[in-house]
């Protein structure tokens, strides 16, 4: 059987790592390098790192910072952050990274997953699907670092995901994200409930038991953490941490 | 020294980077004369069964790894899709595999439970299936990461050396001999992944 991955989900933000609150506010909590080795030592299931400015600033991947985490990194590694063109994406696999994660790009440029997919196959390529509630309390589809919003509906683009060919899904709740109090369960429940492909669930968790409602509520695949792993506790200092133990 | 062979398909800095880290010199090649002088071959990838053989033979490599791994019987290690290219064909594509282990490759089907997803990704289990240099001084607790939607199931139980359950018990690593074959990613499964290429970097 295969166990549920856990998953730290850092932020970059040039060359430091940060963590938000509703994709805002990003605060300094350490240096990415030192960060990975801890990680490392504690045998993290995977890791997903996120470029917070990269597409809002449309800018490239950090390659040379990329490829120092590669280096320390005895573990799968995911890369999302103003990926655009499969170019980039190639530059990102050769450094030793197996995973995109792209999302801004998909809404102009579907083929661009399939393209990567059909090179490195689907397994290389997470969609990326960030939902924020609007005004009204309905969920809609945002990119561009939840600055663009997207007509599409969720279950259309998961659709059309799919059928690009992406290999696994990482959805983050926009509202929920670096709050500690929980996944948007509702919202797990109805993506995993259509996928076809792993997903990732994201946004929100804060404690152990969010992971576990995670995996047997919302019947995610694996479950993305952030404010968890790098943080003593809510509203407290910086410790990188993560559960010995398997959930 | 371990000679990684460069096909153009999948990742070889993190393979390189890991057997750095336990010591192990390494080159990373695709050419004919190189690969030759082999001691010990390790064949990556990561994509599609088809794309990789019709690489393998744009770069002329069938005669030379066979020569190797059949004629000099050098240790010979395939991981993920480098182990899929061991076996003979792949329900993956039409083209030949390289057919130094008697095995096929076939697709997971989960008609029937849909929480069974593909591709078989994540943190599993293996069990020992049969005694092999390659998984020496593996427990019960050793787990390694997979990505595949394509499994390996051998002709005869005793190619099979360690085995995994998705829906069902695959072949997760297989041996002939001094051909070996990796399912999962050593390079990506820490201290167990790590184990594996000591060892077979001793062999």
């Amino acid at each position: 059987m295969l166990l549920t991955r856990y998953i730290p989900c850092l932020l970059l933000k040039g060359a430091g790592l940060v963590k938000t609150v509703k994709f805002k506010n990003p605060k300094y909590v350490g240096d990415p390098i030192n960060t990975v080795r801890i990680f490392n030592e504690k045998e993290v299931d995977e890791l997903i790192f996120l470029d917070i400015e990269a597409s809002p600033k449309n800018s490239e991947p950090n390659y040379k910072l990329l490829a120092e985490i590669a280096n320390e990194c005895f573990m799968p590694l995911a890369y999302g952050g103003g990926i655009k063109t499969f170019e980039q994406a190639q530059k990102i696999f050769n450094i030793g990274i197996e995973k995109v994660a792209i999302n801004t790009a998909s809404h102009s440029n579907l083929n661009l997953i399939t393209q990567i997919a059909t090179v490195y196959g689907t397994q290389a390529v997470i969609g990326v699907i960030d939902v924020k509630k609007n005004f009204f309390g309905k969920n809609q589809l945002v990119s561009n670092s939840a600055n663009t919003k997207h007509k599409v509906t969720i279950e259309e683009w998961i659709k059309k995901l799919e059928e690009a060919g992406v290999g696994e899904l990482l959805i983050t709740s926009v509202d929920n994200e670096g709050t500690w109090k929980g996944l948007d369960l509702d919202l797990i429940k109805m993506v995993t409930s259509i996928s076809k492909v792993p997903v990732i669930a994201h946004g929100g968790v804060g404690n152990e038991q969010h992971i576990i409602d995670g995996i047997k509520i919302g019947k995610a695949n694996a479950v993305a953490v952030g404010s968890l792993v790098v943080y003593q506790k809510q509203g407290m200092g910086v410790l990188i941490n993560y559960p010995n133990k398997k959930l | 020294m371990i000679t990684i062979i460069n096909y153009g398909m999948g990742n070889l800095g993190s393979v390189q980077n890991m057997l750095k880290r336990i010591g192990v010199a390494t080159k990373i090649t695709s050419d004919i004369k190189e690969i030759e002088q082999a001691e010990k071959i390790l064949l990556p990838g990561v994509g599609a069964f088809d794309a990789a053989v019709r690489k393998i033979d744009e770069y002329n490599l069938r005669p030379v790894l066979n020569y190797k791994a059949l004629e000099q019987k050098v240790p010979f290690l395939g991981i993920c899709l480098g182990m899929q290219l061991l076996t003979r064909s792949s329900e993956e594509g039409e083209l030949k595999g390289l057919d130094l282990i008697p095995a096929q490759t076939i697709k997971f089907k989960f008609e029937n439970d849909p929480s069974l997803k593909i591709p078989h990704m994540g943190w599993n289990f293996v069990k020992q299936n049969n005694p092999s240099k390659l998984t020496e001084g593996f427990t019960e607790d050793y787990r390694f990461y997979f990505v595949h939607s394509y499994k390996v199931v051998c002709d005869n139980n005793e190619n099979s050396i360690l085995k995994t359950n998705h829906g069902g018990e695959f072949d997760s690593a297989i041996q002939k001999e001094n051909i070996f074959g990796a399912q999962f990613h050593p390079e990506k499964s820490h201290k167990y992944g790590m184990h594996l290429l000591t060892n077979f970097s001793k062999i």
